[in-house]
């Protein structure tokens, strides 16, 4: 990646997301099978996720639900007649050798979703929301791993028929950053709605980016490239800023840039070519006889809408005004999933600044060194107000407060009852802590003087002094304040 | 008595009053389908040991006092491409032979609850594309009533089941004719239910928005008894009308005097034998002594149906049939690599009638020609149900020839499919249309051969047609009983 930035800068970035969200349904699109993940291979299987002979489908009634939910929150239009269309081509691990999808007419259109990066706000279209069924897996034995040179091949049809959303956006994107911001919203947006567990790493939430450059100012967009396969909202920035940089220098060499599916191979940092599209692929889409179109009354979507949980940009709006939050602090509840943590929290009484400090920083750190959801924490609100009224009231350090949330995570207890039983209630007590500050100023005369000499830096070494005497438990603020009394001769004890 | 003359609804009073069993029935139709069979082949498979443990099952609960169907011992041929749970189904096909479904289809369902006893799968065109039998992958059927002939198709090997007298009943399908057309050629009453009256779940699909199950017997009553026992709403077909069987019987008998009965002037054209026009011009004409107010009554775009059909049809056809790869179930040759094991398994698997039209199916769906063909025929498609809607302002229900000729010699038209596409052309128009249809004997022509008149009626019009039917056919008297020159009553004589 060679281009000289002033090179380079002549282009500019258009991006569109694609992105399939699998949704949390109990049951198939089609089907009864469960959704669970996991089971034994092919035991999530009927003869109509099979594709059995004479079998077919029934719309599930949550799925489309779901769809409407989050074509409302996306600010689509709802179409009052959608269709189920037909995708053909030939794969193994696609039961009927055609996927059951929509095409002319989806069932949202038309909407957006506005995200923030450093450069600001900026508003992404979005071009359609559809339903579809998800396909089988293969999983092909042999030494290359690929279906080509593979011994044989198993395919696991557990997966095939699970409800998917796919939402496109418009080429509305310019950066690595908008895309992030996009696919980060656009999750939130998902996991308000509880429609999916939208997990990236897991394959519940996949992006494809189609990433075409153009020189700055023109508006006939250039050759485009696919890729796939990024499994973190990381990947996809780095896989953005990597296909950018291989156009450019292509551009500037003067190479064409072909149509393709690429591949994003996230340990070398690169991408590859996948398949090179020579013609357009004919899916010989036509509507699927065996279904009924989709016509939801108003009144349901109505009913929909007026059920709509609070979206996040509205959140972290009110979570600010509200409640006093940082923007900073308030958007990042909301990205982690914390806001209604936060809110049972303050409303048990917590400083919400605090609160809002000890989620984003301690209990997201603490989920994360586990791999877990920072969502499931063990953390009733009530403890959390009582941890930082203690800090706040001097009970706790903030280092014993640390102590004291990792053992009210493991179970232990609330804080005040865990502070207690390990013994780490801070000395707040002026009589039990009058022997130790005597006894720093005894044994720390000369830092003492300095003290009084002017040197209000030296009292940290008479602190310092306390805090080991007293093993970390003592209040810091009124170790200070005790020593300034008797350094000011308010009662010097000499 | 010869229990294997006896009308369904004859084996319902007589196994009712106990007068004889049920597996006594089952064995009478067994036996009559040993000495017809090798003149017939009307059978892919008969299920001898399951029909006679069914059998007695009926005769174990009936002697209990423990509730029985509505169709309990009656014998009944089902055609291939419906469903049987571990029973090979192999919708007339070598891609599906020793198939064994995992479930029933419906249809199987509903004739198990009725206590049907279902004697054996019957021989198909391969996945019911076909007006002949002949495009079955194993073997031809003949037609009893000139065994150098065809019974009709694609639901032939039932027809000629029940024209032989191997089982008072039987269950077909009628994407653009297969139930009404061999039933013409075969003597028989053949019903193409309203679409979505009949659940489709189990039926393998050749064209999803057209194919209906129905019903095959001798007589209008017995027909009425089956269709009642299979249909009515099913939640696993979307496309399945969420409403009960109209009452069939209700008005059975209540005659034809003051219906409006339509001709269609465009059903009467090319192609005809004059053998056929002169029974179903008779039969019409009997409808008028009857009462009937026979009025003449226009179709603009019925002509069309045939072109349009073998568009849509196809069309569905090459995608339904895409499952068909080897990879999960039934036939698999393989090859160096998946797409070569597919398309060897393809290319052995299916027969060349369904190669022809999973082709033109993929060709009128590709891009750049979906709309001068595909949604050209949907086009076709809704003026031709405008068409009908038009015609029944005027009248009750409409009639016509089922099939402009009687049955041909086998291999007479194999060569020609074109020749083969025209014994549908006035059943198709009420596939396209959703409308339910029905074929009933009216005579003979002078070679002996059966000729039917194919009765119309708007969509969940079945009680009408029922109607008109048995008035008819209680005025006619046709026997039912194939005779003649090489008929099987004269090879078994």
């Amino acid at each position: 990646m060679t281009a000289l930035p002033e090179q380079a800068s002549r282009y500019e970035a258009v991006i569109g997301l694609e992105v399939h969200v699998e949704l949390n349904t109990r049951t198939k699109m089609f089907c009864g099978c469960a959704t669970d993940f996991g089971g034994q291979p092919n035991s999530r299987t009927c003869p109509v996720c099979l594709g059995q002979p004479g079998s077919l489908p029934v719309v599930n009634r949550r799925a489309v639900e779901s769809a409407i939910r989050l074509g409302l929150a996306l600010g689509c239009d709802i179409a009052p007649v959608s269709q189920f269309h037909r995708k053909n081509y030939f794969y193994p691990d696609m039961p009927k050798n055609y996927q059951i999808s929509q095409y002319d007419v989806p069932i949202c259109l038309r909407g957006s979703l506005t995200i923030t990066t450093a450069a600001g706000e900026h508003r992404v279209g979005i071009t359609r929301v559809h339903m579809e069924e998800d396909t089988g897996k293969s999983l092909h034995v042999g030494t290359s791993g690929r279906i080509h040179g593979a011994d044989y091949s198993l395919v696991d049809y557990n997966r095939a028929g699970i409800p998917l959303l796919e939402v496109v956006s418009e080429p509305d994107i310019r950066s690595a950053a908008q895309a992030q911001s996009y696919l980060s919203e656009l999750r939130a947006v998902v996991l308000a709605l509880g429609i999916s567990d939208a997990k990236l790493e897991e394959g519940s939430m996949r992006c494809d980016a189609n990433i075409s450059l153009r020189p700055v100012g023109h508006t006939v967009f250039g050759t485009r490239a696919e890729v796939k396969n990024m499994n973190s909202i990381r990947s996809l920035g780095r896989a953005i800023d990597y296909e950018i940089a291989r156009q450019t220098d292509l551009l500037i060499a003067g190479e064409p840039v072909v149509q393709e599916t690429r591949h994003w191979n996230e340990d070398a940092g690169t991408t590859s070519t996948l398949r090179v599209k020579e013609t357009t692929e004919d899916y010989r889409y036509f509507p699927d006889p065996d279904l009924i179109p989709i016509t939801p009354a108003a009144a349901q979507v109505d009913a929909l809408r007026a059920a709509l949980p609070e979206l996040p940009a509205a959140q972290r709006a009110r979570l600010a005004q509200d409640h006093g939050l940082p923007r900073e602090q308030a958007a990042t509840l909301v990205a982690v999933g914390l806001a209604p943590l936060f809110e049972r929290a303050v409303a048990a009484g917590a400083a919400p600044v605090d609160a809002a400090n000890w989620l984003n920083n301690e209990v997201v750190g603490w989920a994360n060194e586990r791999g877990a959801d920072p969502t499931g924490v063990p953390l009733a609100p009530g403890d959390l107000a009582e941890l930082t009224a203690c800090v706040a009231d001097g009970t706790l350090s903030k280092k014993l407060a640390r102590e004291v949330l990792d053992a009210v995570l493991a179970g232990e207890g609330s804080p005040r009852a865990v502070a207690a039983e390990r013994g780490l209630v801070q000395i707040s007590d002026t009589g039990a802590l009058t022997a130790a500050v005597d006894a720093a100023l005894r044994e720390h005369a000369d830092a003492a003087q300095r003290v009084r000499d002017g040197n209000d830096k030296a009292i940290g070494a008479l602190v310092g002094a306390v805090m080991k005497a007293t093993r970390g438990k003592a209040n810091p603020a009124l170790v200070n304040q005790l020593l300034r009394e008797r350094l000011s001769g308010v009662d010097d004890g000499r | 008595m010869d229990l294997s003359a006896c009308d369904a609804a004859t084996l319902r009073t007589l196994l009712g009053n106990g007068d004889v069993s049920a597996v006594e029935v089952t064995q009478a139709s067994l036996d009559r389908i040993g000495a017809t069979e090798p003149h017939v082949k009307a059978f892919l498979r008969v299920l001898d040991e399951q029909a006679l443990a069914h059998a007695a099952d009926i005769d174990r609960r009936h002697a209990a006092g423990e509730p029985v169907g509505p169709l309990a011992g009656v014998p009944l041929a089902l055609k291939d491409i419906l469903c049987t749970a571990g029973v090979e189904t192999t919708c007339g096909s070598r891609i599906l032979e020793h198939y064994r479904p995992p479930y029933d289809a419906a249809v199987v369902e509903r004739l198990r609850a009725a206590d049907a006893v279902v004697v054996g799968k019957t021989n198909m065109d391969e996945f019911a594309m076909g007006s002949s039998c002949e495009n079955s992958a194993f073997f031809p059927t003949r037609n009893p009533w000139d065994l150098d002939r065809v019974p009709g198709g694609s639901s032939g090997g039932s027809v000629a089941a029940v024209a032989a007298f191997d089982a008072p009943l039987g269950i077909g399908t009628d994407t653009g004719g297969s139930i009404r057309q061999p039933a013409a050629l075969c003597g028989l009453v053949g019903v193409k239910p309203t679409y979505g009256l009949v659940s489709r779940y189990g039926l393998i699909a050749f064209a999803s928005s057209l194919d209906q199950v129905g019903p095959i017997a001798r007589t209008v009553t017995d027909a009425a008894l089956l269709l009642a026992a299979i249909g009515g709403h099913d939640p696993r077909d979307s496309t399945s009308i969420p409403q009960p069987v109209p009452d069939l019987t209700a008005a059975l008998d209540a005659g034809v005097d003051g219906l409006r009965v339509g001709v269609v002037r465009e059903f009467t054209g090319d192609g005809m034998e004059p053998g056929v026009r002169a029974r179903v011009d008779a039969a019409i004409a009997r409808l008028g002594a009857l009462g009937a107010d026979v009025v003449e009554v226009s179709l603009p775009h019925a002509g069309y149906g045939v072109s349009a059909y073998y568009l849509i049809a196809p069309s569905e056809c090459s995608s339904n049939l895409s499952r068909y790869d080897g990879v999960r179930y039934g036939l698999r040759v393989d090859g160096a690599t998946t797409e070569e094991m597919m398309a060897r398994t393809r290319a052995a698997g299916f027969g060349s009638e369904v190669k022809r039209r999973v082709m033109i199916g993929t060709y009128a769906l590709s891009a750049g020609y979906y709309d001068a063909y595909y949604a050209q025929a949907q086009r076709v498609r809704t003026l031709i149900i405008r068409d009908f809607e038009a015609a029944y302002e005027h009248c009750d229900v409409l009639v016509s020839p089922t099939s402009p000729t009687t049955a041909f010699r086998l291999g007479e038209r194999a060569a020609d499919p074109l020749a083969m596409y025209l014994s549908d052309i006035y059943t198709i128009p009420s596939n396209l249309a959703g409308a339910p249809a029905l074929s009933l004997p009216v005579g003979t022509d002078d070679a002996g051969l059966p000729v039917g008149l194919q009765v119309m009626a708007p969509v969940l019009g079945e009680a009408v047609l029922f109607r008109v039917a048995r008035a008819l056919e209680a005025d006619l008297r046709f026997d039912a009983t194939p005779t003649g020159r090489n008929s099987l009553a004269e090879v078994l004589a």
